[in-house]
């Protein structure tokens, strides 16, 4: 939330993507949160994003809860509609959005505390749906608004700003995305933007449910000597596993790696995911491998990275309920009420 | 056996009463037996009593047949169907003196079991159906219908009738035909043979259906909401609403589904009832019709996106049939109880529109206006209904609709006004009524975009924590629910004549009980003007009905007296004027119980009046 507008003068050498906007076409106001958050970074990485693919951004659909994370898109793409619910109720809020109207993109931005304690009921129901949106949980593992409690992500053993050692085990929401059939799974650091921006493009583009867990360092409470979350934390536990570049359809699409390097999926729309692999056992459209990936290298210690699982040709919600193509929030009398004629025959059967 | 007392004689006019156990399939036979009076042109009411249980556990199925066409619940059974020995001792207690009482005779029972101021009808149901078929199933199913047969011999029904709707039952599955028109003559037959036939309580062809239905107020609601528009329908299953959302359902499939077979609609089972109306929230915001169908613990739930749709102003339609709380309370009972809940849902100032549709035919046509002034307030909007009228088939007026009729979609700018340079302020009063506009996500690249929130914003939708933009906002919300009176449907006042000393505040499902009492008073020199409350905000002419009568008897069917709370509250009324008469056991009110109550208030105070004067005098 901000008291401050952004000033709207555009740099004249600015460059303009294929829909003619700059990048500061998808700002919005300034953010309030502190100094260096992680979350600002994500916000950048989003606006990057929708840039890069030539969104219009009046087309997104900016969903969130409550915590610092879902403060967040009031600070990107201003001329999208927005709309922070309740605490760790976005999920339903945005199902019921898409169900009005397909035809918008929906993004979701949620927290650690929204997500995984709240409102995570919401979270695996949306999940296991398939709701067509991209769903990004800005982890930090702490409560900020409230200074600094333990969420459910933070790990075991993890100490706290004020000395305290975590007890609990912590919750995996990339695993949980998996396990509920999420068709789009990625997990990403809001230190690495090279390799974040491509994650969310891949997920902007993907016709179902995109989970993103993106680690999001809390610089207030959540950025000391034995935090698992810390900057310097990831960076030395981040275990990449591989590169992604998005290519849009009918891009000429120049292979310029070595055979075995590069996995290329191709997408509903004809797009590509191309990904360049860090690890040469690894293969994204495995749910089960990447299950397993993802557990045996948290049992090292690692914080895998990058692009785990896609379903290229996964089915929405929409499609599960067989709707009209055109959104409904746009049918009439004409298309809706059935009218006098037939409720006459309604009356008669009910004699 | 001769009863001591002498036996109930009466055409048109008692109520037989099935005792059965859940899961016996003696329902369908039931409601073949009520619909077969109905179309000799009776009316009748039929209610379930049944348990939460799917098997085992009794469940009850009363009809009251009435000639004068009072579909309240009038108490006491005039006909006992005892087909539970569970019950049989409770079931044989409550039948009236002079009643009678049909049970299945194959096996005899000691003459402790019956009463003597009754009439024992004995048929051996079991031997006769075990004689007539081999398996166990079909011998327990066809008791069933083998007793409705009896039953019509018994009171003089029209057999042709009946066949005529056994016909319709199975149609499409004609192999059933036959064996179930065999077993309702084996029952007629047996009883025409060994009984004396007719009893004293007939029924005679009348003509007094006239052109209503016969329909449950959850299908009625449902209907309503696809005339209506709805396109969105989130909802988690609760006793007694569930069968609202399958109705809903079964009516899409039905008129919704396009020449390709794509559905108009989007229908989701959530995960709980935070999630449904967070769905209808989400749906509302985003220019969809979208309603839920709940009851009394789903509100609770419901209360902290009820606040935020309320104070983000967003359409949300939310019908709730309501049962006996609080808490689990007795989730297969009637009750008003939610008004309270409903009116001031979540926290922080709120106040909110309620519809209490009367019957099927307003649920119908609530549940349609619902829509539309949930749109054109952007606010939730409640129909109120409740298992009474929920899930039972109600007589009512047939359900009307106007061809030109057209949907109040409310103020919505579109990317024209926002282009012509109209200006756009989500948060701002610009036509004095309250009600300021609002934008539907994606509807123009640069104009009428704004962040939706929970927090508190100034006229232009951003944030923000003066206290004068939060008293803007609020004073506008409360300016905005003072213009919805004139908006919802309006109070129905009846006179009874001469204005009268005394008038009764009602509404609901109360009503037809409400119409019987009156006449009952009526017989005693009791005169009393009626006033149907239909909606709140409670529009002026119910606080002139109050002022213009001595007192005024508030009827519900709650502990507390919620509307009368509401009245008090709202129009900063004496609580003196409006005297409470509350009925709240589960059962459905009845005619008797209120002309009781109100015929003994008024006793009392004639005569604490007759005491005041005379220790004047002394």
């Amino acid at each position: 939330m901000t008291y401050l507008a952004k000033p709207r003068l555009h740099h004249p050498t600015l460059a303009c993507n294929a829909i003619g906007f700059t990048r500061r076409d998808y700002e919005g106001k300034i953010s309030t949160l502190c100094a260096g958050c992680g979350h600002d970074s994500i916000s950048a990485a989003i606006i990057q994003a929708c840039w890069e693919l030539d969104i219009e951004p009046h087309r997104v659909a900016k969903l969130s809860g409550i915590g610092c994370s879902s403060k967040t898109p009031d600070y990107f793409l201003g001329q999208a509609h927005g709309f922070n619910t309740v605490h760790g109720r976005m999920p339903s809020v945005l199902t019921g959005a898409n169900l009005a109207n397909r035809e918008l993109i929906y993004l979701g931005v949620s927290g650690d505390g929204d997500s995984a304690s709240i409102g995570i009921g919401q979270f695996v129901h949306a999940i296991r749906r398939g709701v067509n949106m991209t769903y990004i949980v800005e982890n930090n593992g702490v409560y900020g608004l409230t200074k600094g409690q333990f969420s459910a992500t933070a790990d075991q053993g993890s100490v706290s700003k004020k000395g305290v050692v975590n007890a609990d085990s912590p919750l995996d929401m990339v695993t949980m995305a998996l396990q509920l059939g999420a068709t789009y799974v990625g997990r990403g650091f809001s230190g690495d933007k090279k390799q974040l921006v491509p994650l969310i493009k891949g997920a902007l583009n993907h016709r179902g449910a995109a989970f993103l867990d993106v680690i999001s360092p809390c610089v207030a409470f959540n950025n000391h000597a034995g935090s698992t979350r810390s900057y310097d934390w990831v960076r030395e536990h981040n275990a990449a596993v591989n590169r992604l570049d998005v290519m849009p359809a009918r891009a000429q699409i120049v292979a310029d790696y070595a055979p075995g390097d590069t996995i290329d999926v191709e997408q509903h729309d004809g797009g590509v995911l191309r990904l360049h692999k860090l690890d040469a056992a690894w293969d994204p459209r495995d749910r089960i491998a990447a299950l397993n990936l993802v557990q045996q290298r948290q049992a090292r210690g690692e914080l895998v990275t990058g692009l785990l699982f896609v379903d290229p040709q996964a089915r929405d919600l929409h499609g599960h309920l067989g709707t009209v193509q055109q959104p409904l929030n746009t049918l009439s009398e004409r298309e809706l009420c059935p009218g006098t004629t037939a409720l006459a025959k309604i009356n008669t059967a009910l004699r | 056996m001769t009863p001591a007392v002498s036996p109930l004689r009466a055409v048109n006019d008692f109520v037989v009463k099935f005792a059965n156990v859940n899961g016996s399939g003696s329902a369908s036979a039931n409601e073949l037996f009520a619909k077969a009076i109905l179309r000799m042109g009776v009316p009748v009411s039929p209610r379930n009593i049944f348990p939460s249980n799917i098997q085992g556990l009794p469940t009850w199925y009363e009809v009251r047949v009435t000639e004068r066409g009072w579909l309240g619940r009038r108490g006491g059974v005039d006909l006992m169907v005892a087909m539970n020995p569970q019950t049989w001792d409770a079931d044989i207690a409550e039948i009236e003196p002079g009643g009678y009482l049909f049970h299945d005779g194959s096996k005899p029972l000691p003459k402790s079991k019956f009463r003597d101021d009754i009439t024992v009808i004995a048929v051996p149901l079991t031997e006769l159906c075990n004689a007539a078929w081999e398996d166990p199933r079909q011998r327990q199913l066809f008791k069933n219908i083998m007793y409705v047969g009896a039953l019509s011999a018994l009171l003089d029904m029209d057999v042709a009738t009946l066949e005529a709707l056994v016909a319709e039952q199975y149609r499409g599955k004609e192999k059933l035909l036959p064996p179930n028109l065999k077993a309702l003559h084996l029952g007629r037959d047996w009883a025409l043979q060994n009984l004396a036939c007719p009893i004293g309580l007939t029924v005679r062809r009348a003509d007094a259906v006239g052109d209503r239905i016969f329909v449950e107020g959850n299908a009625a609601a449902a209907l309503g909401c696809v005339y209506g528009g709805a396109t969105v329908c989130a909802w988690y299953p609760i006793t007694p609403s569930s069968s609202l959302a399958e109705a809903f359902q079964k009516y899409c499939q039905k008129y919704r589904v396009d020449e390709a077979g794509n559905a108009r609609f989007a229908i989701l089972q959530a995960e709980d009832e935070i999630a449904s109306i967070g769905m209808v929230v989400g749906a509302g915001w985003n220019g969809a019709r979208a309603f839920t169908a709940t009851s009394g613990p789903g509100i609770s739930l419901m209360n902290e996106f009820i606040g935020l749709a309320y104070f983000a102003e967003i359409p949300a339609t939310i019908i709730n049939v309501q049962r006996g709380g609080p808490s689990t309370g007795m989730p297969t009972r009637t009750q008003q109880s939610d008004v309270l809940a409903c009116a001031y849902a979540s926290h922080g100032d709120t106040r909110h529109v309620l519809l209490f549709p009367e019957d099927p035919h307003e649920c119908f046509a609530f549940s349609a206006a619902a829509l539309d002034l949930a749109d054109r307030l952007q606010t939730p909007v409640f129909v109120m209904t409740d298992l009474d009228i929920g899930m039972n088939q109600r007589l009512c007026a047939p359900f009307e609709w106007g061809e030109s009729r057209r949907y109040d979609r409310g103020k919505v700018m579109t990317a024209g006004d926002l282009e012509s340079g109209r200006e756009f302020a989500r948060y701002k009063d610009v036509d004095g009524d309250g009600i300021p506009w609002r934008t539907w996500p994606g509807t123009h690249p640069d104009k009428g975009a704004y962040f939706t929130r929970g927090t508190s914003r100034n006229p232009q939708a951003q944030y923000s924590e003066r206290g004068p933009d939060y008293v803007y906002n609020m004073e506008r919300l409360l300016k905005k629910f003072d213009n919805a009176k004139s908006l919802v449907p309006q109070p129905v006042i009846v006179q009874s004549g001469p204005p009268a000393r005394h008038g009764v505040i009602f509404y609901g499902s109360t009503s037809p009980a409400m119409a019987e009492a009156i006449e009952l008073l009526a017989g005693q020199g009791i005169a009393l003007d009626t006033l149907r409350v239909r909606a709140y905000p409670f529009p002026d002419t119910v606080r002139d009905f109050i002022e213009a009568h001595a007192r005024v008897f508030v009827v519900e069917q709650n502990r507390d007296g919620q509307l009368r709370t509401l009245l008090v509250n709202e129009f900063d009324m004496d609580p003196a004027r409006l005297v409470a008469v509350l009925h709240y056991d589960g059962t459905p009110i009845t005619a008797r119980f209120i002309a009781g109550a109100i015929a003994d208030a008024l006793a009392q105070s004639a005569a604490a009046a007759k005491t005041a004067q005379m220790e004047n005098v002394a």
